[in-house]
């Protein structure tokens, strides 16, 4: 269970390297994705100016506030909040993701599923689980919003953010089809009869 | 009592970045609770990180979670409280409008069918204002509750058979609490409607899921329920954000409504661990804010 940092963009090799059960912090830089963003790009055929090969996602919608661009808001946004949502709606976006930029980390909360799983295998990409609900402290974590495309979809538009320390992110799924997911619900399927007996049912 | 509707505007402002920001005492409790029985190392963690977050938001001063939810605002009326109800509702909307504006915060509400942000966490039908009446004497209260979206996808109804009987209602609870795994937040508050019509059953479960850690049913089956299913759900290892441990849920609440005689309704409405609310009670004497 190794602790490392990231500088992103980074190799596959370096991707190929993690195991789920290891952490991982990422640093310098991270882009913020969602539903919209990318039913837009993959249904709708639009693409996006930024190069995403090598880098991590987020599945995140921020609350922010306009402002002049300045140095400190280059792309006239300031981060109020930033958090993380649900990532299994977007469970058909993680194979373009990877096939067409090149995403090699996805971050989100609550897992992604089978597809996603062959997509990290096949290209090399893993899955961070960050503690979702936690976004005052993950703000803490995000330097500024150096720039924003597709912003007619705001919130739900591609942001870039500059990070700094951007973790402890728990490797979820990897590259060699591990997945922390399977266990627990292995688990919970295993237990289940026992768990309906304790309370009397079918008795 | 007359209602003073500056004062409702205000506070429905206030109530909605209040909830977003600061979380119940209740459910800070809940925490501390699960922590200090959760075996789990891994589980024990995440725990420590959402307390870590709960202390970072009130010191930064920050929202707690990013997803601003769907506002809902509860409102009940008691004797001798003299209101306008149109112009009660247009209040509570301008406020929680200026809450999204001013403060500002993240819009989460769109059209249903264009997907379209007016940007101000309003729309057809929202913010849900759920108007009900009580015997309290001049008193007017307003709780306000934003329902983030990962545990309100986690939102199931089966009209169950009379031949299933509670056997049915348990079942039911426990395989939605497995399918939804760490997709809704967890450790969570599972609300349960047990009864009624579809649409009572349903409006249950999410008036179960809201209420206050530590309370109990008023009907004795249903808090007998609650029991046995906050026992239940903590035993299938899903743990805290789906990754394993104890601590799955904080609790399982029931709500119950009688039901007819060939009907066996059952509704889970789960609420995530950033289990927001506030709330604030009007009298002659002033408005009272709190959870």
């Amino acid at each position: 269970m190794a602790e490392q940092t990231i500088h992103m963009p980074c190799t596959e090799e370096q991707v190929r390297d993690l195991k789920a059960g290891d952490t991982v912090i990422l640093e310098d830089w991270l882009y913020g994705i969602r539903d919209a963003t990318q039913i837009h790009m993959f249904d709708h055929g639009r693409t996006t100016r930024f190069d995403l090969n090598g880098h991590a996602v987020i599945h995140t919608a921020p609350n922010v506030k306009k402002v002049p661009p300045s140095n400190s808001c280059p792309a006239g946004y300031e981060s109020i909040c930033v958090g993380t949502t649900t990532s299994q709606r977007m469970e058909r976006f993680t194979r373009p993701l990877m096939a067409q930029y090149g995403v090699r980390m996805i971050i989100g909360k609550g897992g992604l599923g089978e597809e996603s799983r062959a997509a990290f295998r096949e290209f090399g990409g893993v899955y961070l689980a960050i503690i979702g609900g936690t976004a005052a402290l993950e703000t803490t974590w995000i330097e500024q919003i150096t720039d924003v495309d597709l912003d007619d979809l705001n919130p739900e538009s591609l942001w870039e953010f500059k990070i700094r320390g951007f973790g402890p992110l728990l490797v979820a799924m990897d590259s060699h089809g591990g997945s922390l997911y399977d266990s627990v619900k292995q688990t919970a399927q295993d237990r289940r009869a026992e768990v309906l007996a304790g309370m009397g049912v079918g008795a | 009592m007359k209602l003073d509707l500056d004062a409702v505007e205000e506070t429905a402002k206030h109530l909605y970045i209040q909830a977003l920001k600061i979380l119940p005492p209740d459910i800070k409790a809940g925490f501390q609770k699960l922590d200090a029985s959760e075996t789990n190392p891994l589980a024990k963690s995440v725990l420590a990180t959402m307390i870590k977050n709960i202390d970072v938001a009130e010191d930064t001063t920050n929202l707690l979670c990013q997803d601003t939810g769907i506002p809902i605002y509860n409102i009940v009326i008691g004797r001798n409280v003299e209101v306008d109800g149109q112009s009660l509702k247009d209040a509570i909307r301008k406020g929680c409008e200026r809450a999204t504006t001013e403060h500002p915060l993240r819009s989460s509400v769109v059209h249903p069918i264009t997907r379209v942000n007016e940007q101000t966490s309003c729309g057809i039908r929202v913010p849900v204002i759920n108007v009900d009446f009580s015997n309290a004497e001049e008193t007017f209260e307003m709780e306000m509750i934003p329902k983030g979206s990962g545990s309100e996808n986690g939102s199931f109804l089966k009209m169950c058979i009379p031949a299933e009987g509670v056997d049915g209602i348990k079942t039911f609870v426990v395989d939605k609490v497995m399918e939804v795994g760490g997709r809704v937040c967890p450790p969570t508050i599972v609300g349960v409607g047990v009864g009624g019509t579809s649409d009572l059953c349903t409006k249950l479960a999410k008036k179960a899921g809201a209420r206050a850690l530590g309370s109990v049913c008023d009907d004795p089956e249903g808090a007998k329920l609650e029991v046995a299913l906050s026992d239940a759900v903590n035993q299938l290892g899903i743990g805290p954000q789906g990754l394993g441990g104890d601590s799955t849920a904080f609790a399982v609440h029931v709500e119950t409504a009688a039901t007819h005689i060939t009907m066996n309704p059952v509704a889970v409405n789960i609420m995530c661990h950033s289990a927001r609310r506030a709330r604030a009670t009007f009298t002659p004497t002033g408005v009272e804010i709190g959870f």
